[in-house]
């Protein structure tokens, strides 16, 4: 696992703690951590290169060198330059199209083009667009019937005609747009390498048939070096307008795909982050290049947690946190929320600071630990939910049994719970939670990791610690 | 292996667009192999160009200084640079763990013989687009044709239409198939397959799972419990599970081994997509960072390009002159 980009830099400059002058040589050694954390995040080489002779020019500068932070310099100085390389795009459709629209999506075999034409759908919907979608890809086993099934299941239109000519389907899709009223068509495609050269002439001819006003480049976020050579080919043949970028779940920094924006000259429109058909988003250059940093995704976060929190509920909360009502119950409900907003892993490497899963190893949610907190909430009555300075030693032996704990365990929560409410009332009463604050959120995320449902909902449960295969990672 | 058609596909597969690279290193051998007469070491120049090449083919940083260093450290007697770098590489590739006997068992070994040993139970596993299925459904095609009696198991029941998908491939390969409806838990179909599979004396039992990013530790945890569920059914199993991997796959691929290894103990690769531009060499760096065996390549979309892995003829496909 690589190291994050900030820490890196702040590495190299820690070695030189006390020497009264930066030199030229010291930000030599910086630019090296920089230019290895660039490439181990797939960042195409000749980009790497070029960037860090940008990035030295500037860093060289007496303003720098001379500064009391260099390394924090340093780093916002790769940030403005890597801000600047993906450009300022908004993300989302090209601006003025016809109607009906056409967003055709293309790429490598893979890359995830028929779960995005889901994606984008439903984030149409969203839009409050009527969008249609349909397979072209006759090639690969099941993909037309996958598609059909994410429709099924998105309740969105598929065109599914009889013929499995792919111009005819996509043709059959934008007359019956026309027809129906559909605003936009969603053409999804074969996967196919961009050296096939029949298969390059069957896009061009789909495109030609549907005009599409956006042909969308698939691309996974964990792609290497070659990326660069496939979306220029794609782009050449047919005209990209932009570019998805998938799987950004995942840990790849998605280096290559992001050297396609500045190489091939093409925006990102949109990023698949998650395996449920709303996890599209806008692309917005800033987050992606925190994510490279390492700096955390403080924006995205407070996305995921709008998703997944009721406003209503939100309200509530905050009147209840102000007067110093939060009970085990709303405790319990803040657990569900954050089961919603997807693995606490990846929501703990969205806070700042936190980026670093060296660091955030060590608080390595477990999801066990979150089930038996669950449990022994749901042991308790309503009435000791609600008011828990009810809790006495045989109310506190029954919990512990009724949830296959001991009674230290019930404690311990009990005791957080109390930690929790003492901090929360300070930040209720709008004052800034100090550092020892502060440093309590990652402790009390430990032990609570949400098994987000529906997959794998269940599974693992009876694991015993350290099972055979080392189940947790080990680092 | 060896044989000739193998070997024209493999090259089919991997010349057509190897060309570049091959030009650009030729470039460099030409430099380096010119300007000395024997004892001068490779001059900066060249050590960065090499540096570059192997970088723009997904080599990774730990693994190309590795090649270079070594490369660049040695005074050379008349060897060329592309022995020097070639043999580097082989030497990266003869580091791995012994690679343990093939998924169909051990070459003319009688799956039967003393009182019938189980199935073997080949787990294949990965992130999600790699390939699964498809190399599934190649694997089950290539050990038919080679005299076994493959069963192919269903256990990806999240992905919308991928048990139609490998259902069609066994239907190809002609192949006996255990599958369940979507969403059905995968654990019990894998259950399943390895019972009926023994019971018809199937052998081995090829189990295609959903991909899964290696991050969302649920999901690597279910790859436990279909594990733990497999020894159940026959003790020993799985005995070998296969990673797939990409081949346009960056240095994040590293990461993916590195983590379905310590979650699903991976024994070996299939490098897949081999027959586009990418040149997989995260391969490579995969072989030097976690000693991990490459199995098997694919390289088309027909039912027969899955061909096992020979270091040696990637390495030569890689930066051979000409075929």
């Amino acid at each position: 696992m690589f190291e994050s980009l900030s820490t890196r830099i702040q590495g190299a400059f820690k070695t030189l703690r006390g020497e009264v002058r930066l030199t030229p040589d010291h930000v030599e050694a910086a630019l090296r951590e920089i230019r290895l954390a660039l490439l181990e995040a797939d960042v195409n080489f000749k980009v790497v290169k070029a960037f860090i002779d940008r990035v030295r020019d500037r860093a060289m500068d007496q303003a720098v060198l001379r500064s009391l932070t260099p390394g924090q310099q340093v780093i916002k100085l790769v940030r403005d330059e890597l801000l600047a390389l993906f450009g300022d795009t908004e993300g989302g459709l090209t601006k003025d199209a016809p109607t009906p629209r056409v967003v055709l999506l293309l790429g490598l075999q893979g890359a995830g083009k028929t779960t995005t034409s889901g994606k984008l759908a439903k984030w149409l919907v969203r839009q409050g667009r009527h969008p249609l979608m349909v397979s072209t890809d006759v090639r690969r086993p099941a993909a037309v019937e996958q598609l059909s099934v994410l429709g099924r299941k998105a309740d969105i239109r598929v065109h599914a005609p009889e013929t499995m000519d792919p111009v005819a389907r996509a043709s059959g899709a934008l007359a019956e747009a026309k027809a129906m009223g559909f605003d936009t068509v969603i053409v999804d495609t074969a996967g196919r390498l961009h050296i096939d050269d029949d298969l390059m002439g069957e896009l061009q001819a789909i495109s030609d048939a549907v005009h599409p006003s956006d042909l969308l480049y698939v691309a996974d976020a964990m792609t290497g070096q070659d990326a660069i050579k496939s979306a220029g080919e794609f782009h050449r043949r047919v005209g990209v307008t932009g570019v998805v970028l998938t799987k950004l779940d995942g840990d790849a920094r998605g280096g290559a795909a992001l050297s396609v924006v500045s190489v091939v000259g093409v925006p990102i429109a949109f990023v698949g982050s998650g395996e449920q058909l709303e996890d599209l988003e806008l692309f917005h250059p800033d987050r992606i290049v925190s994510r490279m940093l390492g700096m955390g995704d403080m924006l995205s976060l407070i996305e995921k947690a709008e998703q997944a929190i009721d406003k209503d509920e939100a309200a509530q909360l905050e009147e209840k946190l102000r007067k110093n009502e939060f009970t085990l119950d709303d405790f319990r409900s803040q657990l569900k929320a954050l089961k919603r907003m997807g693995p606490l892993e990846s929501v703990l490497g969205m806070i700042p600071g936190l980026g670093d899963l060296k660091q955030a190893a060590e608080h390595k949610p477990d999801e066990k630990q979150l089930g038996r907190v669950e449990a022994i909430l749901s042991s308790m009555t309503a009435d000791e939910r609600r008011d828990h300075s009810v809790m006495n030693g045989s109310r506190r032996k029954r919990i512990a049994a009724g949830s296959g704990t001991s009674v230290e365990d019930v404690n311990r929560l009990l005791k957080q719970f109390t930690e929790m409410r003492r901090m929360l009332q300070t930040m209720g009463r709008g004052g800034m939670p100090g550092a020892g604050a502060g440093m309590k959120l990652p402790k009390m995320a430990h032990g609570l990791r949400p098994g987000s449902a529906p997959r794998g909902a269940g599974s693992g449960k009876k694991r015993k610690k350290g099972g055979p295969w080392g189940l947790m990672r080990t680092r | 292996m060896g044989h000739v058609p193998i070997l024209d596909r493999l090259r089919d597969g991997l010349t057509r667009t190897k060309r570049r690279l091959v030009d650009r290193f030729d470039e460099i051998v030409r430099r380096a192999d010119g300007q000395t007469s024997g004892g001068d070491a490779i001059d900066v120049d060249t050590v960065e160009a090499l540096e570059e090449l192997l970088l723009s083919a997904d080599v990774g940083v730990a693994a190309t200084g590795r090649i270079v260093s070594a490369v660049a450290g040695r005074a050379r007697h008349g060897e060329s640079l592309r022995d020097l770098v070639k043999g580097e590489i082989l030497e990266i590739f003869g580091a791995v763990a012994p690679v343990a006997p093939g998924v169909g068992g051990r070459e003319g070994e009688d799956p039967r013989q003393s009182n019938g040993p189980p199935s073997r139970v080949v787990l294949v596993v990965g992130v999600n687009g790699t390939g699964k299925t498809t190399t599934v459904g190649k694997l089950a095609n290539l050990l038919k044709a080679s005299g076994k009696r493959p069963l192919v198991c269903a256990a990806d029941t999240f992905r919308a239409a991928a048990v139609e998908q490998l259902a069609i491939w066994a239907e190809r390969a002609d192949v006996e198939i255990i599958r369940s409806g979507d969403g059905a838990d995968p654990a019990a179909v894998v259950f399943d397959a390895i019972q009926a599979g023994q019971a018809r004396g199937c052998d081995p039992i090829l189990i295609d799972t959903a991909g899964r990013l290696h991050t969302r530790a649920n999901l690597m945890s279910e790859l436990d419990k279909i594990r733990r569920v497999a020894w159940r059914a026959s003790e020993g199993a799985p005995h070998e599970v296969l990673l797939v991997l990409d081949a346009t796959v960056g240095q994040n691929g590293l990461t993916q081994a590195r983590e379905f290894t310590s979650a699903a103990g991976v024994t070996g690769v299939v490098l897949t997509k081999l027959d586009g531009t990418a040149k997989g060499g995260v391969a490579v760096a995969i072989a030097h960072d976690l000693k991990l065996p490459i199995r098997y390549v694919g390289i088309g979309e027909g039912m027969e390009d899955l061909i096992p892995f020979s270091p040696q003829e990637y390495v030569d496909a890689l930066f051979q002159q000409q075929w």
